[in-house]
């Protein structure tokens, strides 16, 4: 056995590290490409609702959103748990919907100024009043095509649920 | 001049960098892809052209309501579990008996399919200012579970496809077969 155990120098090599720039790099352009930039920091909680026929919202561009939700805990304090409206990165009032609308429309090229899409981001836990005031007030800003978030869910457990 | 051969350059630190990039892209950026159901709002009525639109016969038209407790109630007097409003809508949308209660049909030219009896149904979904959003998206799916539903089942008899598999003029010709007809009601305040 002591004759087997050679020591010096023939002990295995250090592996070679000169490839590790590569694979990071490779995750690195594999996130770039399947993820996209947070856009808005959440001062809502969003607990979104669950549903079988859910289609995905393909065209990123086209789509602005509107939050409606309790306020996050660290902000419960300063302004209650009341259902607020979230948009961009501040609470609004259903009034400044309208505004938010023509601005967010005002960003698209002419031909997709007819498919904007609003998404809204609703947690569940909302009473419908504050939905449909700002679903008037969507009508109102003729932005027709709206998107309900919800997540995906199979038959069982959106019956259980 | 003598020949100086450049150093090679040390590309030890080219994975740190890649790492903090790496780790500066996992931060700052979300994976999810957001799904939902899509619904189209029905343009703001002018005042004078109000009342003609509730004019509508009224075999063609299901009301669903959910009041403030979260039941759902089908034309006001029925009240029905949400596991069984997706089979209510199918049967109302097309009408298997010809029960004169139940919504007429129109004969419609469409491409694909040739002449088809095209069901005149809307449903009209009402709730109150308390119902909960969650109970809302509920009633939303199941009735969209209805038509999708509804227009699989035609994707399979004419084209032997599921609707999803179909090819753009096709699925057009299943949605005009089977149009999506679900209104939301005014607000009442």
């Amino acid at each position: 056995m002591a004759v087997m155990k050679k020591k010096g120098s023939s002990g295995t090599p250090p592996i070679s590290t000169a490839s590790l720039p590569d694979i990071i790099f490779m995750l690195l352009f594999f996130f770039m490409t399947s993820t996209t930039m947070r856009e808005v920091e959440l001062k809502v909680k969003t607990k979104l609702p669950v549903g079988t026929e859910v289609q995905k919202l393909e065209n990123k561009s086209l789509i602005s959103y509107i939050y409606i939700g309790s306020p996050t805990k660290t902000l419960q304090k300063q302004y209650g748990d009341r259902p607020r409206i979230q948009l961009n990165n501040d609470y609004k009032t259903k009034t400044e919907i309208l505004e938010y609308v023509v601005a967010e429309r005002e960003k698209l090229s002419e031909a997709d100024k007819p498919l904007m899409t609003i998404s809204l981001k609703v947690d569940n836990n909302v009473r419908m009043g504050i939905i449909t005031e700002v679903k008037q007030e969507l009508r109102k800003a003729n932005a027709l095509k709206l998107c309900y978030v919800a997540g995906k869910a199979t038959l069982k457990d959106f019956y259980e649920q | 001049m003598a020949k100086r051969s450049t150093p090679e350059v040390n590309a030890g630190s080219m994975a740190d960098i890649a790492f903090l990039l790496l780790i500066f892209y996992l931060v700052t950026t979300t994976m999810n892809v957001d799904s939902g159901i899509m619904r189209t709002l029905p343009p703001l009525a002018e005042q004078n052209q109000k009342q003609e639109d509730v004019k509508m016969n009224k075999r063609n038209l299901l009301f669903v309501s959910i009041n403030s407790r979260d039941k759902i109630l089908i034309n006001l007097k029925d009240p029905v579990g949400i596991e069984n409003l997706t089979e209510r809508a199918k049967d109302f949308i097309m009408n298997p008996t010809n029960n004169s209660e139940m919504p007429e049909f129109e004969e419609v030219e469409i491409n694909l399919l040739g002449k088809r009896r095209v069901s005149k149904a809307v449903i009209s979904l009402q709730n109150t200012r308390f119902t909960s959003y969650s109970m809302y998206i509920k009633v939303q799916n199941e009735l969209t579970r209805a038509y999708n539903e509804l227009r699989d089942n035609l994707a399979n008899k004419e084209f032997s496809k599921s609707f999803a598999n179909l090819d753009e003029d096709q699925q057009d010709a299943i949605r005009k077969a089977i149009p999506l007809r679900i209104s939301e009601a005014e607000p009442k305040i």
